[in-house]
């Protein structure tokens, strides 16, 4: 067992898991999405960023790619709820929590396409 | 994707995770641990204000406690998030740095920045590989006649002195393994405008590896190498390699000249190197027995050179296994008195030190010319750097092996013609070569003497191809008048001349020219330079021929004809 592979898959399923919990649930309903969740999904994915530096195979520059798709769509996500929860008069409506989870969603297909690149790696090496 | 950028990235993983952690846990933190707002009324942090927050805390700029003064519990986590972060950051910029300078990265810097240059690099060049006393040499000489040369050398000290030269077209270099063609590919081997590729280790089979991957990418292309064994010689030989160079058995053929043949030598001097010894400097009585102190490869090369035109020689040598039974040897250095005593140092005509160390050296011809005045003595030098000793010696013959090849590297760069000319006058007698010598005298006195060859041709002589095809007839003398008064004679003449496979030293005056003609010239250097005029300008070599200064732009023509 490779202690290095198995924190790397930890935390490229732990963004996938974080990612799925905050996305799930009516997509304008506010009380159905916790920002803690949106938080650590952010840091989570930063982290798995970090890790897939300096591999330079092609799988490798494929799943950096996918990280930082998935880094960009939760930091937009988390600056709109930013923006609506501090600065717009309205706070954060049914309108603002269904755009910030369609940016989440679209880092979930991101993170969904990383699983999918570490499966497919694992099952090169292993053959 | 950059190289580099990997490498930086991959090593700055750990800090850059522990940085992203040290942040959330802060964040988190301020989040979680509940604070009161200005009425007393309990309150939360957003994440919006704890990002804010721990931004400002962790690059330690400090705006104060926002929006809100902290409770006591919010006081004491931010305690913790102050030292952990500064910690967090000292140790990500501390490894940033220490990549930086990492020894690696930086030779990785300085290949791709040397890649970089060599790729761009638009004009012409010459590759060097080994920076030894001879490359420095040939890439000084390359410089000064303004082309660039790129130099590979496996020991970084010599680059760095490289780099310190004040060089107007700078030498790029690099420093790396000759040998391994990756290298070479970066030094730019494959591209078109590596006019040749130099050799120049000390490493026979690194010459041999350079040579070879030359001939293999580009055969046409001229390569020159160091040899220091018939073996290779005989190897590089057979793919064609344009000139190789022994450089022990070059400087004894050298040496040799100058003890048997001495006008033959003289020309040889004055034709390849720039510093040439003065006429007068011509040995008077080298008839007699020599004493050679040293008997390694070069005293070896010494004693078949001088002993093919069966002079006597004594050897000094402390290693009696190296000397054959049947040679006049006496065991010893040579530095103390005894010893050159044993080898009758009274009785010799010129004394060698050929050792391989400096200092011995200059001791033996220091001890030997106390004991006999009148000896010619020749001294080894084998570091360029003792050169101010060495020229202090006031020996008569300070013999540079690399110096020596370097000269020939150059004239054969200079005047590939020069190769062949020299090959001729080994056939010549010395007087031949005196008489050449006087008349090299004449013309350029005790001024550097330059050589040029052309071929006539389209590309190179245009005016003259014109003339011929028109059906002038040119004489050699038309190319030694001078373009702007054609009554006084330029300082240059012919040294030879090859029509197809037939060559005639020393031409005369009256001999016609026929186009594909090749000529090699020699002469002061303005005087070759104003010969050009002749050989590319149509009205200057009318004028030459005619005596007519005739503009063929009839605007020009009218503007002189004006009567004012």
């Amino acid at each position: 067992m490779n202690r290095e592979k198995v924190v790397f898959a930890f935390f490229i399923v732990l963004a996938l898991t974080l990612n799925v919990g905050f996305v799930v649930g009516d997509v304008d309903n506010p009380g159905h999405h916790e920002v803690v969740e949106l938080f650590l999904a952010i840091v989570v994915s930063l982290i798995c960023t970090v890790l897939k530096f300096g591999d330079r195979s092609h799988l490798g520059a494929l799943m950096l790619a996918t990280s930082l798709v998935a880094d960009l769509q939760l930091i937009a996500a988390a600056s709109i709820w930013g923006y609506h929860a501090q600065i717009s008069a309205a706070g954060v409506t049914g309108d603002a929590m269904a755009s910030i989870v369609s940016f989440a969603a679209g880092a979930l297909v991101a993170n969904v396409i990383s699983v999918v690149l570490l499966v497919i790696e694992t099952v090169l090496v292993r053959r | 994707m950059n190289t580099l950028l990997y490498i930086m990235l991959r090593r700055l993983r750990l800090p850059l995770i522990v940085l992203i952690l040290v942040y959330a846990v802060s964040i988190l933190g301020l989040v979680i641990i509940p604070g009161q707002d200005d009425q007393g009324q309990p309150w939360r942090m957003g994440f919006f204000h704890a990002f804010y927050f721990v931004s400002f805390m962790g690059s330690t700029i400090g705006f104060g406690e926002i929006p809100y003064p902290f409770t006591d519990a919010q006081r004491m986590w931010t305690l913790v998030c102050i030292y952990s972060t500064v910690v967090a950051w000292l140790y990500a910029i501390g490894s940033t740095l220490a990549i930086i300078q990492d020894a690696g990265f930086q030779r990785l810097i300085r290949t791709r920045r040397f890649a970089q240059q060599v790729r761009t690099l638009e004009e012409s060049f010459y590759l060097v590989c080994g920076y030894g006393t001879t490359g420095r040499e040939v890439v000084t000489g390359l410089e000064r006649r303004g082309v660039r040369s790129v130099v590979i050398d496996i020991r970084q000290e010599r680059l760095d002195q490289l780099g310190l030269e004040e060089f107007a077209l700078p030498a790029f270099s690099l420093c790396a393994d000759a040998s391994l063609p990756d290298n070479l590919a970066l030094a730019g081997l494959s591209k078109p405008n590596c006019l040749g590729v130099l050799a120049l280790t000390d490493q026979d089979n690194v010459n041999l590896a350079i040579a070879i991957a030359s001939k293999l990418v580009l055969p046409k292309r001229m390569v020159i190498s160091r040899s220091e064994n018939v073996i290779t010689s005989a190897n590089l030989a057979s793919f064609g390699t344009d000139l190789i160079i022994d450089p022990f058995q070059q400087f004894a053929e050298y040496f040799g000249l100058a003890v048997h043949r001495p006008h033959q030598h003289l020309v040889v001097d004055w034709l390849l190197n720039p510093q040439h010894r003065p006429l007068s400097s011509i040995y008077k009585h080298s008839h007699g027995r020599w004493i050679l102190c040293g008997f390694g490869r070069f005293g070896k090369a010494l004693y078949d050179a001088l002993k093919s035109e069966a002079t006597e020689i004594t050897l000094i040598e402390p290693d009696a296994s190296r000397v054959n039974s049947g040679m006049d040897h006496v065991n010893g250095v040579g530095t103390e008195a005894v010893t050159l005593d044993a080898a009758r140092v009274n009785e010799a005509v010129g004394i060698i030190a050929g050792t391989a160390n400096d200092a011995d050296n200059l001791s033996i011809i220091m001890t030997a010319r106390q004991m006999n005045p009148k000896l010619i003595t020749v001294v080894r030098q084998n570091h360029a750097a003792n050169e101010l000793m060495f020229a202090n010696s006031k020996s008569d013959f300070v013999m540079q092996p690399g110096h020596t090849v370097a000269t020939k590297i150059l004239g054969h760069i200079r005047t590939p013609l020069l190769q062949l000319f020299l090959q001729q006058l080994q056939t010549q007698d010395e007087v031949w070569a005196h008489t050449l010598m006087n008349r090299i005298s004449q013309s350029v006195g005790d001024e550097r003497l330059d050589s040029r060859s052309f071929k006539i041709c389209t590309d190179q002589t245009p005016a003259l191809i014109d003339a011929i095809e028109s059906g002038a007839k040119l004489t050699l003398r038309t190319l030694m008048k001078r373009p702007y008064d054609r009554k006084a004679a330029l300082d240059c003449f012919p040294l030879m001349l090859k029509r197809d496979e037939e060559i005639t030293l020393t031409p005369g005056e009256l001999h016609e020219l026929q186009s594909g003609d090749e000529l090699l010239f020699c002469g002061r250097t303005n005087d070759l330079n104003d010969q050009l005029w002749i050989l590319e300008n149509q009205q200057t070599l009318n004028y030459v021929l005619t005596g007519v200064d005739d503009n063929p732009n009839p605007l020009l023509r009218w503007i002189r004809n004006l009567k004012v």
